[in-house]
């Protein structure tokens, strides 16, 4: 059975910050453009993003982009690619001045200069003294960001699929990729999406994790992708947590509650942040203070039934400064944690946030892969930028603003790319014999199914088993165990059935091919936080508790074929300046 | 946990309401809601979530558009009206905004 084919210069699965600043690119420069998206392009993750996109523009204080450059290559505890980081931050100060020229209302100083914002990990001088690098929008600057995007597109005439699902890529003998299979949701019709040119924009996967912050959509449909189609997934045992999210919900409570004077206790009531960080307390960075609390429960002093988490107290600032400059936490309290936090302390736990690892590209956007000895050879077609791409400007660990700042740069790069490649003197490639085959008999099997597991259930052991087993702190026994457990979800995935075979807005039947991208992103974290024996970023190893250059400097790539690890070397040469030589990370 | 009485129940289920002409949503139009309801925000997803499994069999063709009206705000929006912090300017959404905010 053949499928039905769309053809289009360029097809983008994804609609957030990053496929749209990238098919921004292509569309105004006259190409056909199909952008794909599961949910409609403004309801991307992307709009969660508060903080600022960073950029040294140097409008409070004297910024130099390679002061940038510096602090993102120490956050990266050096894993961190520096060709890719001095082209982000050279990059940054012009795709934010183009996004004001787009019209993103930027906040701004009494001078008419956009404001920036304080930042944690951004410095002057090579980590002499802090800067203000962020710009942003009051804590809405991803949605600014994205609305301003979607408009912008829409005038260039981008073709938006909306809620359509990306099944599996195409690719033909010689191993180049020529777009996708596709769901459409509405009708339950798989279609084939040309282009000759692939990008992957689909976020990141936070969904592995039962504690995290992330929206539903997050499934990792670029990763599981990218990985049934053979090729590698890049460093995807990095995953960042944020210490505190509501315990059992993954909603955000700021950091901005610790600022005000909140503080974290255990089960006995000890305020134990005083233990760990005798200085910062509960005012240490992001991974310390979730390596604390992770210490504080797994040792037994966790709060609840479970002993599963700690409390975040707030009641002793008093009713007025909470309802003051805290509203938006109180309500968050009441409606995730049934708690008031005038009265009660806020049950939280580290949260997942953002997955630093990805699909392997250059500084073009190009998916790269080892191939006769080249560790980076072009997979020719096929692109990735935003959070499902691994460049790697985030190495082991991603500095805060510098996501959004992913996005624009490198999906105005790849688009720049992309462009130069004058995919209008080319025609479609012919598809092979059995294009599609593949994702339409993934679905057939789903239809047919007669096995006996839920989606539901195999999806929600398997979040908890990354949780308990790939979280904050790891050690070898917990991760082998780990490893043997998700491989036994992943035997499990193979036999789950789905009630209902209707075609349209068939829900059940998404979750259950989500199940599949899910599961790609689980093994490939879980399989490669286990080989590696070192802490850097992070990756936080009991067992392992330091950095170790010699061994791990380096790269992993994951094959789901057999579970296979390879690995590549960091590159610490930059594009014009000199290296930047690993040093010790302290703050 | 907090010890104040849960709110009155904004929407009360109407299946005993004796209204039998009243149609509720095809499955067809309830899967789509369902499938909206997939947001941005981890916030409105779980809302939205918690209000369509207590509720979703529930809703006829008026709850539905006045569903689809507060799906359409962004997720901002959305979260700002669900959270308290802002109305809706349609106050025939009244009712349903209760209901989510309740969920």
């Amino acid at each position: 059975m053949t499928l039905p084919v769309r053809h289009f210069d360029a097809v983008i699965v994804g609609a957030g910050g990053a496929g749209m600043r990238a098919s921004l690119q292509l569309a105004q420069a006259g190409l056909s453009v199909a952008v794909l998206s599961k949910v409609f392009p403004t309801r991307s993750h992307t709009v969660a993003a508060q903080g600022g996109i960073g950029a040294s523009l140097g409008n409070m204080s004297e910024d130099h982009w390679i002061w940038h450059m510096y602090d993102t290559i120490k956050g990266s505890d050096w894993l961190g690619d520096q060709d890719a980081i001095e082209f982000m931050c050279k990059a940054a100060p012009k795709v934010v001045y183009e996004l004001e020229h787009f019209g993103m209302p930027f906040d701004r100083n009494a001078d008419g200069t956009i404001y920036q914002r304080p930042f944690g990990g951004h410095s002057a001088n090579f980590g002499e003294k802090p800067v203000q690098r962020a710009c942003a929008v009051a804590d809405r600057t991803g949605h600014a960001l994205l609305h301003t995007l979607y408009q912008r597109n829409v005038k260039a005439q981008t073709q938006f699929f909306v809620e359509w699902m990306a099944l599996d890529l195409v690719r033909d003998a010689d191993g180049e990729v020529l777009g996708v299979t596709a769901l459409e949701m509405e009708t339950g019709e798989i279609v084939i999406l040309q282009g000759k040119a692939t990008i992957f924009a689909t976020g990141g996967a936070g969904r592995i994790f039962a504690a995290s912050t992330n929206a539903f959509i997050n499934t990792g449909d670029g990763l599981g992708m990218t990985a049934r189609a053979g090729l590698p997934l890049e460093d995807m045992e990095f995953w960042q947590f944020h210490p505190t999210g509501v315990a059992g919900a993954g909603v955000l409570i700021t950091e901005g509650v610790r600022g005000e004077g909140g503080i974290l206790l255990n089960s006995q009531g000890e305020r134990f942040m005083e233990r760990y960080a005798p200085n910062l307390k509960d005012l240490a960075s992001r991974d310390v203070v979730s390596r604390s609390m992770d210490q504080e429960i797994k040792e037994g002093r966790g709060v609840g039934p479970h002993k599963d988490h700690v409390l975040l107290k707030l009641d002793h600032l008093g009713p007025e400064v909470i309802m003051k400059r805290l509203p938006s936490i109180r309500e968050i309290a009441i409606k995730f944690a049934n708690v008031d936090p005038i009265k009660e302390p806020i049950p939280v736990v580290p949260t997942i946030h953002y997955q630093m690892g990805g699909i392997p590209v250059n500084i073009h956007g190009q998916v790269v892969a080892p191939q006769g000895g080249n560790p980076n050879a072009v997979v020719p077609g096929f692109y990735a930028v935003g959070e499902c791409s691994c460049v790697s400007v985030h190495g082991a660990n991603r500095l805060g603003t510098n996501s959004l700042l992913d996005l624009v740069v490198f999906g105005r790069a790849t688009g720049d790319f992309i462009v130069g490649e004058n995919l209008k003197a080319r025609s479609h490639k012919p598809l092979p014999k059995d294009a599609g085959e593949a994702a339409r008999e993934r679905v057939a099997r789903l239809d047919a199914s007669k096995g006996t597991e839920r989606v539901q259930d195999v999806a929600n052991t398997l979040r908890k088993t990354m949780q308990a087993h790939c979280g904050v702190f790891r050690n070898q026994q917990l991760l082998s165990e780990g490893v043997t457990r998700v491989m036994e979800l992943a035997e499990r995935a193979q036999h789950v059935a789905i009630g209902d075979r209707s075609q349209t807005f068939n829900t059940a039947r998404v979750e259950a091919l989500e199940l599949d991208n899910l599961m790609e992103t689980a093994k490939a974290t879980i399989v490669s936080a286990e080989a590696r024996r070192e802490s850097r970023g992070a990756q936080a190893r009991s067992d392992y508790p330091t950095r170790d250059d010699v061994n791990w400097l380096k790269h992993t790539l994951w094959y789901s074929e057999g579970n296979r690890l390879d690995y590549k070397p960091v590159n610490l040469t930059p594009l014009t300046v000199e290296s930047f030589p690993p040093k010790a990370r302290t703050y | 946990m907090t010890g104040s009485p849960p709110p009155a129940d904004p929407m009360p289920s109407r299946a005993d309401a004796g209204d039998g002409a009243r149609a509720m949503l095809d499955a067809t139009r309830l899967a789509r809601m369902r499938w909206r309801c997939r947001r941005g925000m981890l916030e409105n997803d779980i809302v939205l979530t918690r209000f369509l499994d207590a509720r979703g069999t529930d809703l006829d063709e008026a709850d539905a558009r006045a569903l689809d009206a507060l799906l359409d705000l962004t997720d901002g929006e959305l979260w700002d009206v669900i959270a308290g912090r802002s109305e809706p300017a349609d106050a025939a959404l009244a009712t349903m905004v209760a209901a989510l905010r309740a969920a």
